[in-house]
This record gives C-alpha cells, sequence and structure tokens, in this order.
C-alpha cells in the first residue's frame, strides 16, 4: 500500500517537474524571439521545412478526407433525405474540424519527429554545447525559428488543406454521386461563414505551437545516445498529438460558446 | 614573475542525484600558461570544464574569470565573461549539416556578425594553420577522417581568437602520429595566440608534450597539482600509479 502511494506521488512530482520545465523553456524561447541577433536564414530554412515540404502529405491527407467526407455523409444522411447537405457537411467539418486537427497530426508526425531527433542529436553529440562556446545562444539558433515557423506555417498549410479537402469532396459528389457542380458550389458557399475558417486557423496556429514547442524540447532534453534520442522523438510526438487533441476541444468550447 | 590569474576556481561542487562528482576543486589558470588535469574516465574531468564554461551549473562554489565571478550570473552575462573562450570538444561537434569552412566561420558569422566572405578568408587561414588545404573546406565533416575532424575542430575552436582554450580529451581515439600532429597544433596555436589552455586528458605522452602544470584529478577533487617535472620526481602514490600505468595502487579498478 505505501509502495503504491509512493509510485503516485512520485509519478505526480516528475509530471510538475516537467511541466516545470516546459514553462521555462517556453517563456525563455518565446522572450528570446523578439531579442537580437535575429537568424534569418534559419528561419528561411524552417519555413520552407515545416511550409513547403509538408504540402504533400497534408495535400493528400485533405483529399481524402473531403473524399470520404462526401461519400460518408451521403450515404448516410439518404437515410432521412438530406443528401442536399453534403456541400455544407464537408465544407464545415474541413475548415472547422478536420482542417486543423489532421494538417496538425500529420505534421506532428513529420516535423515534430524530425525536430526532436534533429535537435536531440546535437544534444548527444555536444553540438550544443559548442553553439553556445561559439557565441551563439542554442535557443535563438535553434528553437526560436522552429516555434516561429511552426505558429506561422501551420495556417497557411489549413488553408491549402481546407481548398483540397472541399475539392475532394466536389469531386466525389459530381462524378460519383452525380450532383449538379453549379448546386454544389452554391451550397458550399451559403452556409459558409468566415468565423468557420478563421476559428480552424486560429487552431492551426496554436497546433503549430504546440508541434515546434514538443518536439524542440523533448530535443533539448534529448537522454544519452541513439536511445535517448529515440526517446526523444516518441515523446516528442505522443505528447504533440495528445496536446493537438486537447486543445483541440478546448479551443472548439472556447471559439464557439456564444 | 606572477602571472595574472586567468581563471580562479574555488570549492567547485557538483552532485548528479546521489553521485558526487566534483567535491571541493580548487584551481588557478594563469595567463598564457598550460594547464592539463589528468585523471580515470568517469571522474568528473568534461563535468569541471562544462562548469567552467557555463554549461552546466555548479551545486557550490565559485569561478572567477579575469577576477569577475561568473557563478549565478543570467546565461547571457555568464556568456558576455566567456566569449573569448573556446572549446575542442572530445567528439569534434561539429555541425554536420554546414561545410568544414562554415564551421570554422561560426562563431564570426553568428555570435560576433562577420560578413560571410570575410569569415570565410579567416576560416581558411585558421585551416591551413591546421595543415588543411582548401580542398577540404568545402565538404561536409562526415567525409573527413576523425583526426581530419579534430583538426577541423581546432580550427574552429581558435577562429574567434580565444583568450582561454579548452581541451577535451583532445587526443584519445587517435594514432600516435596524428596525436604528436595535434599535440604540436595545440603548442603553436595557443603560443601564437597568447592564449591560456586547460586540457583535460589521460594520454600521459600527450600530456608530456602539452604541459606547463597538472593536476591530477580523483574523487572529485585536485589531490594533487605540480609542473611536469615535480610530476616525475614526486612520491604521491596516485600520481606514481597513474603515470606509470600500474595495476596496483591506491586507484581502485574497475
Amino acid at each position: 500500500m505505501l509502495n503504491f502511494l509512493r509510485t503516485i506521488g512520485r509519478v505526480f512530482i516528475t509530471f510538475l517537474m516537467n511541466a516545470g520545465r516546459l514553462g521555462v523553456f517556453f517563456v525563455t524561447s518565446v522572450a528570446h524571439i523578439f531579442r537580437p541577433p535575429f537568424y534569418w536564414r534559419q528561419l528561411g530554412y524552417q519555413f520552407l521545412q515545416i511550409g513547403y515540404f509538408s504540402l504533400p502529405v497534408v495535400g493528400l491527407t485533405a483529399i481524402f478526407t473531403g473524399m470520404v467526407l462526401a461519400l460518408q455523409s451521403h450515404t448516410s444522411f439518404a437515410r432521412f433525405n438530406a443528401e442536399g447537405a453534403v456541400a455544407t457537411v464537408v465544407v464545415l467539418s474541413m475548415t472547422r474540424e478536420l482542417g486543423p486537427v489532421l494538417a496538425g497530426l500529420m505534421v506532428a508526425g513529420r516535423i515534430g519527429a524530425a525536430m526532436a531527433a534533429e535537435i536531440g542529436t546535437m544534444r548527444v553529440t555536444e553540438q550544443i554545447d559548442a553553439l553556445t562556446t561559439l557565441s551563439t545562444n542554442p535557443i535563438k539558433y535553434l528553437v526560436v525559428p522552429r516555434l516561429v515557423a511552426g505558429v506561422l506555417m501551420l495556417p497557411l498549410l489549413v488553408i491549402i488543406a481546407d481548398i483540397i479537402g472541399v475539392f475532394g469532396g466536389y469531386l466525389v459528389s459530381i462524378y460519383k454521386l452525380g450532383f449538379n457542380p453549379a448546386n454544389y458550389l452554391n451550397q458550399t458557399s451559403k452556409y459558409l461563414e468566415l468565423e468557420d475558417v478563421t476559428s480552424g486557423l486560429i487552431k492551426a496556429a496554436v497546433f503549430g505551437l504546440i508541434i515546434s514547442l514538443m518536439g524542440c524540447y523533448h530535443g533539448y532534453q534529448s537522454g544519452r545516445g541513439a536511445a535517448g534520442v529515440g526517446r526523444a522523438t516518441t515523446s516528442a510526438v505522443v505528447s504533440a498529438s495528445i496536446l493537438i487533441l486537447f486543445m483541440n476541444y478546448a479551443l472548439t468550447s472556447l471559439l464557439f460558446s456564444k | 614573475m606572477k602571472l595574472p590569474f586567468k581563471i580562479r576556481v574555488r570549492g567547485l561542487k557538483k552532485s548528479f542525484g546521489n553521485k558526487v562528482v566534483l567535491n571541493g576543486i580548487d584551481l588557478d589558470l594563469h595567463a598564457g600558461e598550460s594547464f592539463v588535469v589528468i585523471g580515470g574516465s568517469g571522474t568528473g574531468k568534461s563535468v569541471l570544464i562544462k562548469c567552467i564554461l557555463g554549461l552546466i551549473e555548479p551545486d557550490a562554489g565559485s569561478i572567477k574569470i579575469d577576477g569577475q565571478e561568473i557563478v549565478g550570473l543570467s546565461y547571457t552575462a555568464q556568456q558576455k565573461a566567456l566569449d573569448k573562450f573556446g572549446m575542442l570538444f572530445q567528439g569534434g561537434a561539429l555541425f554536420d549539416s554546414m561545410t568544414v569552412w562554415e564551421n570554422v566561420a561560426f562563431a564570426l558569422t553568428h555570435g560576433h556578425g562577420m560578413a560571410p566572405l570575410e569569415a570565410k578568408k579567416i576560416a581558411l587561414e585558421k585551416l591551413q594553420a591546421v595543415n588543411l588545404d582548401e580542398s577540404s573546406a568545402f565538404i561536409y565533416p562526415a567525409e573527413l577522417s576523425g583526426g581530419m575532424q579534430k583538426r577541423v575542430a581546432l580550427a574552429r575552436a581558435i577562429a574567434a581568437n580565444p583568450e582561454v582554450i579548452f581541451f577535451d580529451e583532445p587526443t584519445t581515439g587517435l594514432d600516435p602520429i596524428v596525436s604528436g600532429t595535434i599535440n604540436k597544433l595545440i603548442i603553436d596555436s595557443v603560443r601564437h595566440l597568447g592564449a591560456s589552455a586547460l586540457t583535460i586528458t589521460h594520454d600521459i605522452s600527450s600530456l608530456r608534450q602539452i604541459a606547463d602544470r597538472v593536476g591530477l584529478l580523483c574523487q572529485g577533487k585536485l589531490i594533487w597539482t605540480g609542473t611536469v617535472k615535480e610530476m616525475d620526481k614526486t612520491d604521491n602514490p596516485y600520481v606514481v600509479q597513474f603515470i606509470n600505468g600500474l595495476p596496483n595502487g591506491p586507484f581502485t579498478t574497475v
């Protein structure tokens, strides 16, 4: 019994310690965003890595999601003669929910893992210590560009994912389910409001922050050797994914509370 | 002639969990001298250097650089005091995403905001100083042999003309000829720059070439310090066992 309580206590204290460390890491990093020197080349490189090179993955995810949304909602809505709502369902689901969440999860797998592995390897091979001895702040050089790029690139990716997703739904509805193209497009824009899109973009920015923060933090804290880097990578992806799903609920209830 | 202290360490302590690594280190490094710390593997030699460089926060003690206390300073203030320090890491710690010359020029371009063209010129000069020609300047560190990587790391450590250079096991894992070259380069670069050097090693032949003074680290303390000549004459059983590599003695074999 005592051992059991001890274990609970230990887990709880470890959790608090990690949360504290993460908090300090986050605040330090944000403080460095606004203080020179700025490493523009690193920032540009991260824009490319996170934004441009994630396009294929995010695009493919979006198109299949849009397609299956049209198919599923058509077959289920047919049960109560509401097939006309397919276009609306596709566009609202994509912009409000599936665009940001799926793009976030895919990028967490692609970018979060890469960040943790790269920074973790630099930690293990003393390259991070070397940065310090070369008069360069590793937080400024490694973490800040990734955080900024994550926050700015994810919304852009999500806009593209929204468009591709709606296009996927359009394809299935027109060529498989026999909708009229003009009607479908009309239905798509009819009930769509600006708020639906902006709420998705706000979510995307938060998810971008989560992905970069988790990738950098776990990489930075990486343990020794290949096993340490492996654990860091796993932690980065798992924690980012869970935080994305959690924050998705929190943000949805916040943004649509009225 | 009494040279001023470059680094003065007093009562430095550091533990990791229950494991006491440094237990009250006192160390003086004078301007222009080469001090070598010897000690077995895992005795905290690297931890000592990393404490002085501000990479690890000590639990207790004082570290003064040019008379200025750096323990307890903020990261930024600490790094400002350490700006004139260079470090050669054990594994080289070269940035594998950059070419050799970009590695060497890193402190200049990123740390001190020098224009790339100018920094490149200096980088090529420094590479020449460690006997590497231009052909190796434009490839990536992974394409170089271990000895060449060490030389690039050395060039990087001296690129910004530091006043103090730290060497973490500079000859470990290199063949005797490459070790000899590295030792000679260390002596040349330190003399040439007029810098002080703090080296940690367990390579006794390297020590004899580069050291002015020697300290033996054991159980978290510098238990013996003296010149190389004194080292050969001392009857301190730890020193005698260590420099002669005797299997029996006060060091417990692990």
